[in-house]
C-alpha cells in the first residue's frame, strides 16, 4: 500500500488530527502531504506536530472553513 | 484580536494559564475551599451532583461557581474569538461511559489530575501515587489510540446543540444564588433540592463572586491556550511536543510557590486534607481515570471548556462525569479520608475491564 499523500481529519478529536499527520510525516520522509481539517485547533496541532518534524507549513481556508495544510520538506 | 490570539496557540499560552491557575487555586483555598482543593474538575462536578440531589451524600454538596465560570469563560473566549462552533455526534455513549468510569477512578483516588497536581503542590505526597497512575493509565491510551482506537468523526450541529451546556451553566448559577426547594419529605416539610452541605468538604468554598470570576478567567484562557493535564504528557510521549506539559510544569511550580507563600505547603502522607493514605488505590483509581480522560481525549478540565465551545461530545462526557458521581457515592465506590470504599476496589478492576473492550474495540467506522 502507498502512503496517502492526502489526509482528511475533519471531525477527528484529539489528538487523533496531530497523531495521525505525524504518522504520515514520519512514514512520508519528505515531499508533500495535504492535511484537511475543520477546527482551528488541530490546524494550529498539525501545524506544530510538522514544524517540530522539520516540515513547512502552509495554510490557507477554504470556503467552506476547511483548512487544506500543506506540509513539505 | 490576531496578536491576542497567536500568543495564546504559541508556547506561552499554556504557561499563562498554568500560571494563573497555580496561583488563583491556592488563594481560593485561602478564602474557603477544601484544602488543596482550589481547583478540582471532578469533585466540584461530584459537589454539583450532590447539590441537584443525585447523590445524597451529605458532605459533599455544592453548587460549585468555578465550574460554572468554566463553562461561560470558554463560551465567552469562543464567541469572541469566533471559534464557537456547534457539533456532536462522535461515540456520545461511550463518551458518557468514559465520563461515568474516569469520575469513578478520580474519586477512589480523590481528586482529578488537577487536583492530584495541586495536591502534590501542597506537600500532599499521597499525590505521587495517584500522578504516577495517571501516567500509567496515559500510557495504556495510548497503546489503544497507536492500535488504532478512534471515537469516529464528529459533524457540525445547530446552534441549539452548542447552547445547552452554557445555558445549563447559567440555570446552576441561579440554583446556587435561588436555592430552592421543590421537594416535600414524608411530613411534607420542604426538602431539597437544591442540597448544601452544612459540614465537610461541600460546605467549604470561597465567596460565590471569587470562585465565579477565577473559574471565568480560567475557563477563558484555557479555552484559548488548549490547557489540557492529561494531552500534556499524552503529547509529549505520542508526538514529542512538551506544548501542554509546559503549562502543567508552570501550574505546579505556581502553586507551590503560593502555597508556600499562603503557609499552606505542609508536606507528609498523613492528616492530608480529603485525601487516605491507601497508596494502590490511589494509584489505581487513577489508572481508570487516566485512561477514561485519554481515550475521551482530554481531561475534565479541557471536557468542560470544549462543552463551553459547543462541542456536544464533551458535553456528554461532563454529564457522564456527574452521573458517576451520583452512582459513586450511593454505591460505596468513592473513598474519603477514612480510607476506600467498600467497594472501591472492585469497580476499578470492573471499570478497567470494559474500558479495555472499548480500547480494543472503537474504530472509526465509515459509512460507504
Amino acid at each position: 500500500m502507498t502512503e496517502p499523500k492526502n489526509l482528511d481529519v475533519r471531525g477527528l478529536s484529539c489528538p487523533e488530527p496531530a497523531m495521525l499527520t505525524r504518522e504520515a510525516l514520519l512514514a512520508l520522509g519528505s515531499g508533500e502531504l495535504i492535511v484537511l481539517t475543520d477546527s482551528f485547533t488541530s490546524r494550529t496541532n498539525i501545524e506544530r506536530t510538522g514544524k517540530l518534524t522539520g516540515w513547512k507549513a502552509e495554510t490557507i481556508q477554504e470556503a467552506d472553513g476547511t483548512y487544506r495544510i500543506t506540509l513539505t520538506k | 484580536m490576531r496578536a491576542i490570539s497567536d500568543f495564546f496557540i504559541s508556547r506561552w499560552g499554556p504557561i499563562l494559564t498554568g500560571l494563573v491557575v497555580g496561583i488563583l487555586a491556592p488563594i481560593l483555598v485561602k478564602f474557603g475551599n477544601p484544602g488543596n482543593m482550589g481547583i478540582c474538575v471532578a469533585c466540584f462536578n461530584r459537589d454539583i451532583a450532590g447539590a441537584l440531589g443525585l447523590h445524597r451524600a451529605a458532605t459533599v454538596q455544592y453548587i460549585r461557581p468555578e465550574i460554572i465560570g468554566f463553562v461561560l469563560g470558554a463560551l465567552l473566549a469562543a464567541l469572541l474569538f469566533r471559534e464557537f462552533k456547534p457539533r456532536g455526534g462522535s461515540s456520545p455513549l461511550i463518551r458518557f461511559l468514559l465520563g461515568m468510569f474516569a469520575m469513578i477512578g478520580a474519586l477512589v483516588f480523590l481528586g482529578c489530575p488537577w487536583r492530584a497536581y495541586l495536591r502534590l503542590a501542597g506537600g500532599d505526597w499521597n499525590a505521587i501515587a495517584g500522578i504516577v497512575g495517571l501516567f500509567a493509565g496515559i500510557g495504556l491510551g495510548i497503546v489503544f489510540l497507536k492500535r488504532g482506537f478512534s471515537l469516529g468523526r464528529s459533524r457540525p450541529a445547530s446552534p441549539v446543540v452548542g447552547w445547552v451546556m452554557p445555558i445549563f451553566a447559567v440555570l446552576l448559577l441561579a440554583l446556587l444564588v435561588a436555592a430552592p426547594l421543590f421537594g416535600r419529605d414524608a411530613e411534607g416539610k420542604a426538602i431539597g433540592p437544591i442540597f448544601f452541605s452544612e459540614k465537610g468538604p461541600g460546605s467549604q468554598h470561597a465567596p460565590l463572586l471569587l470562585s465565579l470570576g477565577a473559574g471565568l478567567v480560567i475557563g477563558f484562557l484555557a479555552q484559548r491556550s488548549r490547557f489540557c493535564t492529561v494531552g500534556a504528557l499524552r503529547d509529549v510521549v505520542l508526538l514529542r511536543d512538551s506544548h501542554l506539559f509546559n503549562g502543567v510544569l508552570a501550574l505546579l511550580v505556581a502553586a507551590f510557590l503560593t502555597n508556600l507563600a499562603l503557609g499552606q505547603f505542609k508536606p507528609g502522607f498523613e492528616g492530608q486534607p480529603v485525601a487516605h493514605t491507601d497508596a494502590l488505590w490511589n494509584f489505581g483509581g487513577m489508572v481508570l481515570a487516566g485512561l477514561a480522560f485519554t481515550l475521551a481525549g482530554g481531561c475534565p478540565g479541557r471536557q468542560v471548556f470544549l462543552s463551553g465551545e459547543g462541542d456536544a461530545d464533551a458535553a456528554i462526557f461532563v454529564l457522564g462525569m456527574i452521573v458517576g458521581a451520583g452512582v459513586a457515592h450511593t454505591y460505596s465506590l468513592a473513598s474519603s479520608p477514612a480510607g476506600v470504599g467498600a467497594n472501591g476496589p472492585a469497580i476499578v478492576l470492573i471499570g478497567l475491564v470494559i474500558l479495555f473492550i472499548i480500547g480494543l474495540t472503537m474504530r472509526e467506522v465509515r459509512s460507504a
